[in-house]
């Protein structure tokens, strides 16, 4: 049950960043309109988010990564059940891992 | 004609916290990962479970882990965690109609409890007429400690199982958001283009050897930025 200085520092940081998205938003927002290109693009920000989290990811793990990443998408759309998508995932790698 | 009053009570919140019950089926698995991952990259359960309790939104966490070095890398998980909850910014504007009624402990401590889901779940019940801004607070809560659960289990079973570093397990955490881009995903007039882009400019900035957090924040806000000006130009 440790808790390092670096550590809790590091979670500190990432709470209050988190707390300001959460609050500072509403508290921005509601003391001035931002612009409306501003407003839009954060619309637009979660898909981008996470494809570009996920491409150098995919990327490093080669044509099996892909493989893979296409089973979630293709698991995902037909069961909207993320619980399978995530399982049937690491199950696409573990193959891929077997039969290299 | 007065403006419906817009309420705040235990009734609410309890209303809010039974409507989240089905929500978990998707988010534990999610945790679970998240608890796995965290021991893999040396958290200690208590240091996992103090993140999970402050920060408490998933996708920061798992990314925030992924670029964790030794000593905890302060600046870029912070950055980290600012990117991709970003997000939340418009949440909290979108529920002004309930939030701006509130005061103090009630505002400030609620809108600490705001996820995607609870704002998704809340819009809806806006939109049926609810009028009791408990019940946001209520889906926050049950979230909340739905998700301290099962990252202190995922924690637990990744410190009795060790596995070892590149097991298949660990691309859970690229798959989870391989799957959570497929509901983000609303058509390739709006999307295909500001995706591409983005996966373009993260793929070219890790090519050229950047270091997290930067591929991510270049090719999230270029692509961010694309759909913006697309959208403006058609309109």
């Amino acid at each position: 049950m440790t808790l390092r200085p670096d550590v809790l520092l590091a979670i500190l940081g990432m709470a209050l960043a988190t707390y300001l998205c959460r609050a500072g938003g509403y508290a921005l927002f509601r003391a001035l309109r931002p612009p409306r290109f501003v407003e839009v693009a954060l619309q637009h920000l979660p898909g981008p988010i996470f494809i570009a989290y996920v491409a150098p990811a995919l990327a490093a793990e080669g044509v099996k990564g892909f493989a893979a990443a296409a089973v979630v998408v293709a698991v995902q759309a037909l069961t909207r059940n993320l619980a399978a998508a995530i399982g049937a995932g690491v199950a696409a790698m573990w193959l891929a891992g077997m039969l290299a | 004609m007065s403006a419906p009053r817009v309420t705040f009570t235990r009734e609410g919140v309890r209303r809010g916290a039974r409507a989240a019950v089905p929500l978990v089926i998707g988010t534990f698995p999610f945790g679970l990962v998240v608890g796995v991952i965290s021991d893999a990259k040396g958290l200690s359960l208590l240091e996992t479970l103090l993140m999970s309790a402050l920060v408490f939104a998933g996708s920061s966490q798992l990314l925030a882990l992924d670029l964790w070095t030794e000593p905890a890398p302060v600046l870029a998980a912070t950055l980290a965690a600012l990117v991709v909850n970003i997000r939340m910014a418009p949440m909290g504007a979108a529920l002004a109609p309930w939030l701006d009624r509130l005061r103090g402990v009630r505002l400030w401590g609620t809108l600490a409890t705001l996820v995607d889901h609870s704002y998704a779940m809340s819009a809806a019940e806006q939109r049926r007429g609810g009028r009791d801004a408990g019940y946001l607070l209520g889906v926050g809560l049950a979230l909340w400690a739905f998700w301290l659960v099962a990252v202190g289990l995922g924690h637990v079973f990744g410190a009795a199982v060790r596995l070892p570093p590149g097991h298949p397990v660990f691309f859970a955490a690229i798959a989870t958001f391989c799957a959570i881009l497929v509901p983000v995903w609303q058509g390739a007039r709006r999307d295909l283009l500001p995706w591409a882009l983005a996966a373009a400019v993260a793929l070219a900035a890790w090519r050229a050897g950047l270091p997290p957090p930067w591929p991510l924040l270049a090719g999230a806000l270029s692509g961010a930025a694309l759909g913006a000006w697309l959208e403006l130009r058609r309109a």
